[in-house]
C-alpha cells in the first residue's frame, strides 16, 4: 500500500512499466515517449522527496516494508545470538536483544521491534514495550559494562504501553532505572532512530554518547495524533502537531538532540533497504570509532556532558 | 454546622460577595470547610483525610526548617521551537506566569530539614499543571549539582502531569539530564528523597521521581505513567478502583510509604537524619 503523497508516483511508475511491456512484446518503438515519462518521474520524485513535511516523514518513518531493528541487525551484524527475557518476570517481544559482531568488533545490540505484519505486530505489541523489555535492556546493558564490549541501541517505537499491567509492574519506574543504567556505561554506547522515537519509550534506551537519526524518522516528547487531541482537540489535526513540535531529523539536529543524520535514499527506507543498512552501518562505524580514544570514565563523563547541555531557558 | 447555614442562608439572601472565598468545599466528601482551618490542617480535609492540592510556597513552609529557606530558583522559559497551537506559546507562558505568580514550574532553594543542610526543590502546579520543560529540568539539576557540591541532601516534590508538549524534545532530554544528575550525589553518598503527590505522571515519574533513595507518596494522589484517560482509551475497558492511587503503588512495590501530609515533614527530617554523612554517629 502506497501513502498517499507515493500514489503519483507509483501510478507513473506502472504506467512506465506497461509501456516498456507493451514496446517489448510488440516491437513498436517507444523510447521517445518513454524518456519523457521518465524524466517526468524523476520531477516528480524530486518535488515530492525534496520537500518532504513533517507530516509526510512521520508516515515515511511508519511505512511498511521500513527496516526494522532485526532487520538492521540481520543486515550490517554477523553471528547474532539473541538473548531473552528480564529474569524477573517475563519475556517482551516488543524490545529484542543479544550479542552481535559488527565489522569484527563484538558487540551488545538492543531495540525495539516492529512487526512485519499484522500477527507479528500483535506478538510484539506494535513495539510498545512492557516494564520486562526495558529490564530486558537493562541486563544488556549489564552485559556490555561487564564485558567491555560497545552498545548499540535501536529506537523504532510509538511508545511505551499504556495499559494497566504496565503501571501495576511500573513503567515509569523501569524507564527513569533504564535512563540510569545507560546513562552510567562505561563502554562506547550509541543510539539510532530508525523510525519511530516516541517519548519516554525511546529514551529509555536513547542515552548514547552519539544519537544518530535516519534521514526520515522522528523523535518527540509525544507523538503528533496525540498531541493534536490534547492541543488542538482533534487527532485528525495531527499534520499541525508534526510542524509544531519539529520533530524531524533536522529539526533535532539543529537543537542538538540527535549529533548526525544518516540520509535515506530517495523516496524513504522502504524503498530501498539494502542502501539504507548500508548507511547505517557506515555511520554506526563512524561514531564507534569517534569514541576509540575515549576510557571508560571519559565515555561516562562525555555522556554526562551531552546530556547536561541540553535545554533552552532565558536566566 | 451553624456557619455552614449561615453561608447558605447569607449566600441566599446575595449578601456579602467575599463571603464564599473564606470557604472551600472537600472535593472528596462535599463538606464546607472554614479555609483558615484548611490552611492550618496543610490543606487536608479536617472530616475525611482528603489530600486537596498544597500550593508550593506552602509546601516549602511546611518542609523547611523555619528562617532556613534561600531561593535559589528563578529561570525563565524561551520559546525554542516558536511552538503555536491554538495560541502562541509565548502567550501561553504569560498566563501561567501571571496565576502561578512565578517563571515557570518550580520554586527551590536550599534550607535545612530537621537540622540536615538540604536542597530543597518543590515543582507547582499552578503553573501549566506542573508540566516540565528546560526550566523544570534546569533548575532540578542545577539544585542536586549543588547539592553535591555543598554536602547537601536532596528533596524534591513532584506534581506534575509530565513533559512539556511546547519544548517538545528539549522537554523529553530534561528526563535524562536530571537523571544525569543524581549520578554526582550517588558519588558523594547524599540522600535523596522524593514526595509524589496529586498528580504526578509521565516524563517526571519516568525520571527523577522514581529514582530516590526513598520515595514517599501522600494519600490518594494520582501517580503512573501513562494518564487514566489515555490508558483507558488503549485498552477500552474501565479501570480498577483505586488504579494509579498511592496505596496502589505501594501494594505494588513502587513507594516506601504512603505519608499523610501532617506527618511528612517529620518522616522525611528522620530519613535524612539516618541518611545523611554528616550526622553519622550522632544523636539527633
Ligand atoms: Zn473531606
Amino acid at each position: 500500500m502506497p501513502l498517499e503523497f507515493e500514489k503519483p508516483i507509483e501510478e507513473l511508475e506502472a504506467k512506465i512499466a506497461e509501456l516498456e511491456g507493451f514496446a517489448a512484446s510488440s516491437g513498436v518503438d517507444l523510447s521517445g515517449e518513454l524518456q519523457v515519462l521518465r524524466e517526468r518521474l524523476a520531477q516528480l520524485k524530486s518535488e515530492t522527496f525534496d520537500n518532504l513535511s513533517r507530516w509526510e516523514r512521520v508516515q515515511l518513518a511508519r511505512a511498511p516494508g521500513r527496516p526494522t531493528t532485526l532487520d538492521v541487525i540481520g543486515g550490517i551484524m554477523t553471528d547474532f545470538v539473541e538473548l531473552s527475557g528480564d529474569r524477573t518476570f517475563g519475556e517482551d517481544a516488543a524490545v529484542v536483544g543479544g550479542l552481535a559482531r559488527l565489522e569484527g568488533t563484538s558487540v551488545v545490540v538492543v531495540g525495539h521491534q516492529k512487526g512485519r505484519d499484522t500477527k507479528e505486530n500483535i506478538k510484539r505489541n506494535f513495539a510498545m514495550p512492557h516494564p520486562e523489555g526495558y529490564r530486558k535492556a537493562m541486563r544488556l546493558m549489564d552485559l556490555a559494562d561487564r564485558f567491555s564490549r560497545p552498545f548499540v541501541a535501536f529506537i523504532d517505537t510509538p511508545g511505551a504501553y499504556p495499559g494497566i499491567s504496565a503501571e501495576e509492574r511500573g513503567q515509569a519506574w523501569v524507564i527513569a532505572q533504564s535512563i540510569q543504567r545507560m546513562a552510567r556505561l562505561r563502554v562506547p554506547a550509541i543510539a539510532v532512530i530508525l523510525g519511530e522515537g516516541g517519548s519516554g519509550g525511546a529514551l529509555a534506551i536513547g542515552v548514547g554518547n552519539r544519537v544518530l537519526i535516519l534521514e526520515n524518522a522522528w523523535y518527540s516528547v509525544i507523538s503528533p495524533e496525540s498531541c493534536a487531541a490534547i492541543l488542538w482537540r482533534d487527532a485528525k489535526e495531527a499534520a499541525k502537531a508534526a510542524e509544531a513540535l519539529k520533530l524531524s531529523a533536522p529539526d533535532l539536529l539543529s537543537l542538538g538532540i540527535v549529533d548526525k543524520i544518516i540520509p535515506e535514499p530517495g523516496g524513504g527506507a522502504h524503498r530501498n533497504p539494502s542502501a539504507t543498512l548500508a548507511n547505517i552501518k557506515q555511520a554506526l562505524l563512524a561514531s564507534l570509532a569517534e569514541l576509540s580514544h575515549l576510557g571508560p570514565e571519559e565515555l561516562f563523563e562525555d555522556r554526562y556532558r551531552r546530556f547536561r547541555g541540553l535545554g533552552h531557558y532565558q536566566s | 454546622m451553624a456557619l455552614e447555614r449561615l453561608f447558605r442562608r447569607r449566600r441566599a439572601q446575595g449578601e456579602a460577595r467575599d463571603i464564599p472565598e473564606l470557604w472551600v468545599k472537600c472535593p472528596k466528601c462535599d463538606a464546607q470547610i472554614y479555609k483558615k482551618d484548611l490552611e492550618t490542617n496543610l490543606h487536608v480535609c479536617p472530616k475525611c483525610g482528603h489530600h486537596l492540592r498544597l500550593p508550593a510556597s506552602k509546601r516549602i513552609e511546611m518542609l523547611a526548617d523555619a528562617n532556613t529557606f534561600e531561593q535559589m530558583t528563578g529561570l525563565k522559559p524561551a520559546d525554542p521551537l516558536g511552538f503555536v497551537d491554538t495560541e502562541p506559546y509565548p502567550k501561553r507562558l504569560e498566563r501561567y506566569q501571571k496565576e502561578a505568580g512565578r517563571p515557570d514550574a518550580i520554586v527551590g532553594g536550599r534550607c535545612t530539614i530537621g537540622g540536615v543542610p538540604s536542597v530543597l526543590l518543590v515543582m507547582d502546579y499552578a503553573f501549566a499543571g506542573g508540566s516540565m520543560g528546560s526550566v523544570v529540568g534546569e533548575e532540578i539539576t542545577r539544585g542536586i549539582e549543588r547539592a553535591a557540591e555543598e554536602n547537601r541532601a536532596v528533596v524534591i516534590v513532584s506534581v506534575s502531569g509530565g513533559a512539556r508538549m511546547q519544548e517538545a524534545a528539549l522537554s523529553l532530554m530534561q528526563m535524562a539530564k536530571t537523571t544525569l544528575a543524581l549520578d554526582r550525589l550517588w558519588a558523594r553518598r547524599l540522600p535523596y528523597v522524593s514526595i509524589l503527590t496529586d498528580p504526578t505522571t509521565g516524563g517526571v515519574t519516568a525520571s527523577f521521581a522514581a529514582l530516590a533513595d526513598v520515595i514517599l507518596a501522600e494519600p490518594g494522589a494520582l501517580i503512573g505513567f501513562a494518564g487514566p484517560r489515555v490508558i483507558k482509551q488503549t485498552i477500552r475497558q474501565d479501570l480498577p478502583e483505586g488504579f494509579q492511587r498511592s496505596e496502589f503503588l505501594l501494594k505494588h512495590g513502587m513507594v516506601d510509604q504512603v505519608v499523610d501530609r501532617r506527618q511528612l515533614k517529620e518522616t522525611v527530617a528522620q530519613v535524612l537524619k539516618l541518611l545523611h554523612p554528616r550526622t553519622v554517629n550522632h544523636a539527633g
